[in-house]
């Protein structure tokens, strides 16, 4: 019988093994601990497609190391593993309808998951290739800084973090998406079901509220 | 395990914004669906042309009657591969399963040409007649894939290309299977080409629309 677990469901999505479908039907009587983590993760999500908000919590909650483990073995580096998390989390709330409670959640997770990570690789790849100027530009203009400026900015940014914190959610929202993920206005509005207008709106507000907190404008 | 305050944060808000959804339908009952819309078409040329000079021409020729088998088979085999590509965690190694309808369907029509350079004088198609076969199924190909992709509107393909490229395989499949009604030549080398022309060409359109369609999850 086939063994579940987060680490094999991603190795026989990802086709290297021969075995023939991964999201074997879950059996009647789960034998081993991580069958029985997904049985409850399986039954859990079958609530939340009925709308018990609890249980989607719980689910999504239970799922983020399982989703960092496969953006791990998919080549994901460390500081952008948190990133195909969110990414991750998002596509299963907008597909959350296609899950089938009679089989595996964890390889339905894993799928998407390996899918999101391989998607930051890929807009990475791009990224790097064209910010490789601007990296050592960066790395330059960062010897000439001494420590009394590091610091200070150091404060600065920690002060621009709290400010943002207090932000209402949309526009805390607009800002992390437009301004700090640098998504486009069109990205930003697909993840977030937002209208684009709404996050204009909400960005503009947002930057007005920022400069007002931190150099004390109107 | 420690985790990024974000994490929390995003959760809060997805499930602040839960509603109920209805699942998606098993791929098999989608694949029936787009299945009845076939045999309606079936149905309808059988009643215009009548069920007779086909089986006549399937007793004269049995490779022909192997060929129709094997389009049939591709047809409903690719459909449900499209259909269960469409749902995440499904094997991607399902996209085999057409491999034996195919095979059959190309090695019966393989036969049939060897049969008429071994039996000479069997009516051959020209290149005219074979340009009908393969507008006809490029033609019906369209509407067939249209439906098909309507149906995975709200599935989830995370192999968009390979999905609407089983789309594609499960249309021309279906279109060349129709055909076989009222076709009225002999499997011949010029027919051959022309209909695998018409399947590469379904299946790439499929490919390079279908994926981008399909792409948006």
């Amino acid at each position: 019988m086939l063994h579940l677990t987060p680490d094999a469901t991603w190795v026989l999505d990802g086709g290297l093994s021969s075995s023939w479908d991964p999201s074997a039907r879950v059996s009647a009587e789960p034998t081993s601990v991580s069958e029985q983590a997904d049985r409850r993760r399986a039954a859990w999500m079958a609530a939340a497609q009925a709308g018990d908000r609890r249980a989607y919590e719980r689910v999504l909650a239970d799922s983020l190391a399982l989703i960092r483990s496969v953006a791990r073995r998919q080549g994901v580096a460390h500081d952008a593993l948190d990133d195909v998390v969110q990414e991750t989390l998002i596509t299963v709330h907008r597909v959350r309808h296609t899950y089938d409670p009679a089989r595996s959640y964890d390889a339905w997770l894993a799928a998407i998951a390996a899918r999101r990570a391989i998607d930051a690789l890929r807009s990475h790849g791009r990224r790097g290739r064209r910010e490789v100027h601007d990296e050592l530009a960066l790395d330059l203009a960062h010897e000439r800084d001494d420590a009394s400026t590091d610091s200070e900015r150091t404060q600065e940014a920690a002060r621009l973090r709290a400010a943002i914190e207090e932000l209402p959610p949309g526009q805390r929202q607009a800002v992390e998406e437009l301004a700090l993920k640098e998504h486009s206005l069109a990205e930003a509005a697909e993840r977030t079901g937002r209208n684009a207008g709404a996050l204009k709106v909400n960005l503009h507000r947002a930057l007005k509220a920022l400069r007002g907190h931190l150099h004390g404008e109107p | 395990m420690s985790s990024d305050p974000r994490h929390q944060t995003l959760i809060d808000a997805l499930g602040a914004e839960l509603t109920p959804v209805r699942r998606l339908l098993p791929p098999w009952l989608r694949t029936l669906g787009w299945l009845l819309v076939v045999a309606a078409i079936a149905a309808v040329l059988l009643i215009h042309f009548g069920p007779a000079p086909m089986l006549r021409r399937w007793a004269g020729a049995p490779d022909l009657a192997w060929a129709a088998a094997g389009a049939v088979l591709t047809a409903v085999s690719a459909a449900w591969v499209a259909f269960v590509l469409g749902v995440p965690g499904r094997s991607r190694a399902w996209a085999w399963l057409p491999l034996p309808g195919v095979l059959l369907w190309i090695g019966a029509s393989g036969m049939g040409c060897l049969r008429t350079w071994v039996v000479p004088g069997t009516s051959i198609a020209t290149l005219h007649q074979s340009t009908d076969c393969l507008v006809f199924i490029v033609s019906f190909s369209i509407p067939l894939s249209a439906l098909m992709i309507w149906l995975l509107r709200r599935a989830c393909p995370l192999r968009p290309v390979l999905t609407a490229m089983m789309v594609g395989l499960a249309s021309a499949a279906a279109s060349a299977s129709l055909l076989g009604i009222f076709h009225a030549f002999d499997a011949a080398a010029t027919d051959l080409l022309v209909h695998a022309l018409a399947v590469g060409i379904v299946v790439a359109a499929n490919a390079a629309m279908g994926g981008r369609l399909l792409s948006r999850r």
